[in-house]
């Protein structure tokens, strides 16, 4: 369903991306990993449409999306958690899940929908977003995200700051979100949380794509050439 | 005794008139971090724009409001997206710099086409007919319409911040424009609803300010002053906040004009000042 | 394998070499116009002090918000303080009035330094309009102080004890010494690390304090150093002309017209107010049959400037056409070991101005 050809991808001067292929296929959890600064985030964003300066194709559903600005991708079904989780801070809970719907694409998503995936979102709906803790605001983030009922979901960081119960918790709750029927793509730190999560994995190194493949095929040493580099690319 | 509750009351009437050039700047800054340097030029210019329907169509300049509001929210729309949009940026300068320039045209273009005659609206008997409180305290009725009519304004658009869509859409700007776009939100086109918003309010402030007293292509900067003074007392976060700000402008240029002529706008001055100097962040001032 | 490089680190080129030496020829030429045929004439004289003043106090805006990141609509207050400082110690407390033109520049410093702590509560917007309602406050105040005139303002008729050419010939030396003086100030200031100290902080005042820039005592310096500049206009000024009124000394107008010239000219550049008030001064003379016209103008070039071209008429042809005047910047030259002859400019990394 989403289609990556040839991506390169430059903030002012400096290249974060470079060639980079990618498939994936409906109804997928991909897991993207890589060391900080490796380009898994520039590609999120390239594809939600965050990047001004990159070139290459990003078909989606067979159609061009890269030259797309981001208010346009949420509406063709594309939805990105960002990294950071800013939700807004004028807004309350409740609020900040709402206007995830602004795109106005209907859907299984609804409000009460996202408050029985997320009970604990419920009683502190009308709370201003920052009063929440940490893992209670990355459940708002990602509920806001599937608010605009996307076929596509693309998960930045998911697990940056929150503690390994917490991060258990919001794994626990993709599972049924793909059952819905949407794919993922999720940009992980945790490489171990990665690979029980997803049903494919891409390592990056320094803007490039180093490996891929199922879970189940890649060895322990793999990952970690791919991860940290040792030996010559 | 009597002299003091009179004042008072004179004041806050005024400072209901104060609030409506104000709450279009607090929205432009609320949402877009820009003081539009031209917004009382702006509003002197919609106080000349009301002129036209006033004199050819002998229309009631209370009805006048009307067509000259949709009007400005219109302007403001398409100058935020034409002009004020290419400009916004990381720095703050330019498009401070360009609602300058923009002052400067305008004050300069209505000086060549009005010339500098002072001009004013009637509104017949009236402008001058007062409610009698008590025995002794008597209130103009028209400053007292000006004040009703700010009040519901300032209710109606604290609604429209706070449930309607549009609203939500304008605080998530204000917010990160950037994540705003990944909901679906155009920045570029809310940015332009604030500024027309901002200029359907002004509009309202200017012609009521057309009415009260007489205007000239120079009456933009006083009234940006006073603007801006109301907002700064009254603290950012909160239109409420910003009504009450130019509340106690109002009182403090009543009061100050006790002494004489002069002195009210520099009582005014000297409040602003003082709360620049022990409470910067304003009287009233929420965060979120 | 690389062969190892030798490089060059310069700030000069051929042509700024060329243009200081320009520099120097016209500062020499513009301090002997008294004496000069067809120009040494008072009218001549006046006219040229009127464009000298406009273009020291341009530089001193653009010292503040083009290098300090501080927008003020408020410099008037000092023009007007250096103005008022004249008339109080030349004329009613018998100081030389050539001597009160520094002591003017230093009371309008002083009057900066005091308010300071009051503007800088604020930043951004807030601080422009903020520093415009200190300017009305000063205003007001002059106009009600009956010794100086109250609100029509007063004569220097103190002047008239010195005689006319000799009064002429030193206000034009010493409006021309103060624009000598202050350019020069000024380049050697932005070279220093004070001027490094600046450029941080107008990119970012956040990640200029992280690294040490003493953020609040660079403001403060930039402010009043400018109100310095501001207030020796005021005095020369309106020593030049006679007379003055609060409404004029104090009058936005000075700030408008200061920010129009370096907006056009070129922001945070050197050469941008230079730029910005041949043009200013042009559009005046070609425009003077047509009354105000010429502010129609000027706000229309400014806006479609700050639209299209932001950084300016000079910042244009800087990126355009590599143009350094009076650079700033260090280049970076490199010589390959095999071909030491001839060093090529390579890549040097601009500054960030307004374009984003």
């Amino acid at each position: 369903m989403l289609q990556v050809q040839n991506l390169e991808a430059r903030y002012g001067d400096f290249q974060a991306l470079f060639g980079i292929d990618f498939d994936l296929k409906q109804g997928s959890i991909v897991a993207l990993i890589g060391a900080n600064g490796a380009g898994k985030s520039t590609f999120l964003k390239s594809i939600a449409g965050q990047i001004p300066n990159k070139s290459g194709q990003i078909r989606f559903n067979s159609e061009e999306i890269g030259h797309l600005p981001s208010d346009r991708i949420v509406r063709d079904g594309i939805s990105m958690v960002p990294e950071g989780r800013r939700l807004f801070r004028s807004l309350s809970v409740q609020e900040n899940l709402k206007i995830g719907a602004f795109a106005g694409r209907k859907g299984r998503w609804t409000l009460d929908a996202i408050y029985s995936l997320f009970p604990a979102l419920k009683d502190k709906r009308h709370s201003p977003a920052s009063a929440l803790s940490g893992g209670q605001q990355q459940m708002v983030a990602i509920g806001r995200g599937l608010m605009s009922n996307p076929d596509l979901l693309m998960c930045d960081e998911v697990s940056l700051g929150l503690s390994p119960a917490i991060v258990k918790d919001i794994y626990n709750a993709f599972p049924s979100i793909r059952s819905e029927g949407l794919s993922l793509i999720v940009v992980e730190q945790d490489i171990d949380v990665a690979l029980r999560v997803a049903d494919y994995v891409c390592c990056f190194m320094h803007g490039r794509i180093t490996l891929r493949g199922a879970p189940a095929d890649l060895t322990r040493h793999q990952i970690s050439d791919a991860y940290f580099g040792i030996g010559d690319i | 005794m009597i002299d003091v509750a009179d004042t008072i009351i004179h004041g806050v009437l005024l400072g209901g008139l104060y609030a409506l050039f104000a709450i279009g700047l607090s929205i432009t800054y609320g949402v877009m971090r820009v003081v539009n340097i031209a917004h009382g030029d702006f509003m002197v210019l919609a106080a000349y724009l009301a002129l036209w329907p006033v004199t050819h169509l002998d229309m009631n300049p209370f009805v006048a409001i009307v067509p000259i509001v949709l009007l400005m929210f219109c302007l403001g729309y398409t100058v935020q997206r034409v002009v004020l949009n290419r400009t916004m940026g990381t720095n703050f300068l330019a498009p401070m710099l360009a609602t300058f320039g923009m002052s400067i045209i305008l004050r300069n273009g209505l000086q060549q086409t009005y010339h500098s005659d002072s001009r004013s609206f009637q509104i017949g008997a009236l402008g001058t007919e007062s409610l009698h409180l008590t025995d002794t305290i008597a209130i103009g009725k028209f400053p007292l319409i000006v004040f009703c009519v700010s009040v519901i304004l300032v209710f109606l658009t604290s609604l429209l911040f706070s449930h309607t869509k549009i609203g939500m859409a304008l605080r998530a700007t204000s917010d990160d424009p950037e994540t705003a776009g990944l909901m679906g939100i155009k920045a570029k086109r809310t940015y332009g609803v604030a500024l027309g918003l901002s200029f359907a309010l002004l509009a309202v402030g200017g012609i009521f300010a057309g009415i009260r007293t007489t205007f000239t292509p120079e009456s933009g900067p006083a009234s940006l002053l006073y603007a801006f003074e109301a907002v700064v007392i009254g603290g950012m976060g909160s239109l409420w906040g910003t009504f009450a700000g130019a509340v106690i402008l109002g009182v403090a240029q009543g009061a100050g004009a006790q002494f004489g002529a002069g002195f009210g706008v520099l009582a005014g001055h000297l409040v602003f000042l003082a709360v620049l100097a022990f409470k910067p962040t304003g009287l009233f001032e929420r965060t979120p | 394998m690389r062969d190892s490089l030798s490089y060059v680190v310069s700030r000069n080129t051929a042509l700024s070499n060329a243009a200081v030496w320009a520099g120097v020829v016209a500062a020499i030429i513009v301090v002997a116009v008294p004496w000069l045929p067809y120009v040494g004439t008072f009218g001549f004289m006046r006219w040229a002090v009127e464009v000298m003043c406009y273009l020291v106090l341009a530089q001193m805006w653009n010292l503040m918000a083009g290098y300090g990141g501080l927008m003020s609509v408020g410099m008037q207050a000092f023009v007007g303080v250096g103005g008022y400082s004249v008339i109080i110690f030349a004329q009613h407390l018998g100081v030389h009035p050539f001597l009160a033109i520094p002591i003017a520049g230093a009371m309008a410093a002083l009057a900066a330094a005091i308010t300071a702590p009051l503007v800088f509560r604020m930043r951004g917007g807030y601080f422009a309009i903020g520093t415009w309602v200190l300017a009305e406050v000063f205003r007001i105040a002059f106009s009600n102080v009956s010794l100086l005139g109250g609100g029509s303002g007063q004569s220097l008729t103190v002047m008239s004890r010195i005689d006319r050419n000799t009064r002429e010939v030193a206000i034009y030396l010493i409006a021309a010494t103060t624009l000598i003086v202050a350019s020069a100030v000024i380049n050697l200031l932005l070279r220093s690390r004070f001027g490094l100290g600046l450029t941080a902080l107008r990119d970012s005042e956040a990640a200029a304090e992280s690294q040490g820039v003493d953020v609040r005592m660079l403001k403060f310096q930039v402010y009043t150093l400018a109100s310095f500049g501001a207030g020796l206009v005021g005095a020369i000024y309106y020593t030049s002309i006679l007379r003055l009124s609060p409404s004029a000394a104090f009058d936005p107008n000075w700030v408008v017209a200061s920010i129009f010239i370096v907006v056009i000219g070129g922001i945070g550049t050197v050469e941008g107010p230079i730029v910005g008030t041949v043009i200013f001064f042009s559009l005046r003379w070609a425009l003077a049959d047509y009354g105000t016209w010429y502010w129609l103008v000027m706000g229309t070039v400014a806006v479609i400037t700050i639209m299209f071209a932001p950084a300016g008429v000079w910042g244009f042809a800087r990126a355009r056409w590599d143009l350094q005047l009076l650079p700033l910047q260090r280049r970076l030259t490199l010589k390959s070991a095999a071909d030491a002859s001839a060093p090529k400019p390579s890549q040097f990394v601009s500054p960030s101005n307004l374009e984003s």
